[in-house]
């Protein structure tokens, strides 16, 4: 081998082993960081980067198939799902301080070092020597070469796989299903509820004749007063009585230049 | 240099900090979300393995984890979801009626 070859070759080392400390710290800081987050989208945000550094992980060890593999399946499909589920299941919830078992998380800290006083007895009691002189299926051929183990010695498995695949698509449909316990209303029914309302017409959208369209801000009446029906409740009961002031609500109205520009607005 | 055994501290740490959280946790989501911490701290053992014994087989055992983590993510949500609409609740305490 030729002076700058070796050279090469220890930058590339080095180079390996600064990624890989770098990562090591950011994924176990990120998986320390989800245990100990209080909200359950900060703990999907920081399990995403904990997964995004393992696929670099894995691309560094040799894997460069079950990189793009993590970061499709984990980081595009699992996490999305999760996402999916915190913002059905209400994103601003926050777990409770208060332990339901006394002494839990004291207990559950013990556990947690005693496993990893364990395992480390174990891994540190084994010999696990230098990687194994590196190959191409390690490299460029890495994704035949995981192609010919799992279409042969592991064909197998690979086909059961598929049928749990669809057994959990069939069971996350069966779950997720909802009984219906009413019938639901038909075309006809809901025009007839519309007109018994005694507004037939749909409800004016915010903003209209208004100053502004932003959606707080209600759209005015043809006699200048503002129709609050225009508003969606869930901004209506949003707590912020700043904005509702500054998109001219009641307490404008009294205003005598307010209500000259609303004069203006509305023609 | 950069070794296995590196790999193997490093998914040891991980598993552990991913068991911690489902012991501590109550949200049933972020209990989900430790349990994958710890599926993927034992594919970073399988990677690691596989590179130190220089074959192919413990990166496809990853490949196999990884698939049945999918499809364990996919049916535990939706069990959440029917829970959540049945009691409006995501944590693991309220789900107690099996107590007993």
């Amino acid at each position: 081998m030729s002076h700058p070859a070796i050279l090469a070759a220890g930058a590339a080392a080095t180079a390996q082993g600064i990624t890989f400390w770098l990562l090591a710290v950011i994924s176990v800081v990120a998986g320390l960081g989800m245990v100990l987050a209080r909200r359950a989208v900060h703990c999907a945000v920081l399990l995403a980067v904990v997964m995004l550094s393992l696929a670099v992980l894995y691309a560094l060890a040799g894997a460069p198939f079950l990189a793009f593999v993590q970061v499709i399946v984990y980081t595009g499909a699992v996490l999305m799902l999760f996402l999916f589920v915190l913002m059905m299941v209400g994103v601003a919830a926050q777990d409770s301080i208060v332990e339901t078992i006394r002494g839990q998380r004291l207990a559950a800290g013990l556990a947690g070092i005693g496993l990893l006083v364990l395992l480390s007895l174990t891994v540190g009691h084994a010999v696990i020597g230098p990687a194994a002189p590196a190959t191409a299926q390690f490299g460029n051929s890495n994704v035949q070469g995981v192609a010919t183990l799992i279409f042969t010695t592991y064909v197998f498995p690979f086909e059961v796989t598929s049928a749990l695949l669809i057994t959990a698509a069939l069971g996350a449909m069966v779950l997720a299903h909802r009984e219906r316990t009413s019938p639901k209303p038909t075309q006809r029914e809901l025009a007839g509820r519309r007109v018994a309302s005694g507004r037939p017409a749909p409800l004016p959208g915010p903003g209209t004749y208004a100053r502004h369209n932003a959606v707080d801000m209600p759209a005015l009446l043809p006699d200048g007063s503002p129709a609050q029906q225009s508003v969606s409740p869930v901004i209506t009961s949003r707590p912020d009585p700043g904005q509702l002031e500054l998109g001219g609500g009641p307490s404008g109205a009294a205003d005598a230049g307010t209500t000259g520009e609303r004069e203006e607005a509305r023609w | 240099m950069v070794t296995p055994a590196h790999y193997i501290a490093l998914a040891v740490i991980l598993f552990v900090i991913g068991s911690v959280g489902v012991l501590v946790r109550r949200n049933a989501i972020v209990v989900f979300m430790c349990v994958e911490l710890m599926l993927n701290a034992v594919n970073l053992a399988f990677v690691g393995f596989a590179r130190l014994h220089g074959n192919l087989d413990g990166q496809v055992i990853a490949f196999f984890v990884m698939v049945i983590a999918a499809a364990e993510v996919v049916v535990g949500l939706a069990i959440l979801t029917a829970i959540f609409r049945a009691r409006r609740s995501a944590s693991v305490d309220e789900a107690n009626l099996l107590k007993y």
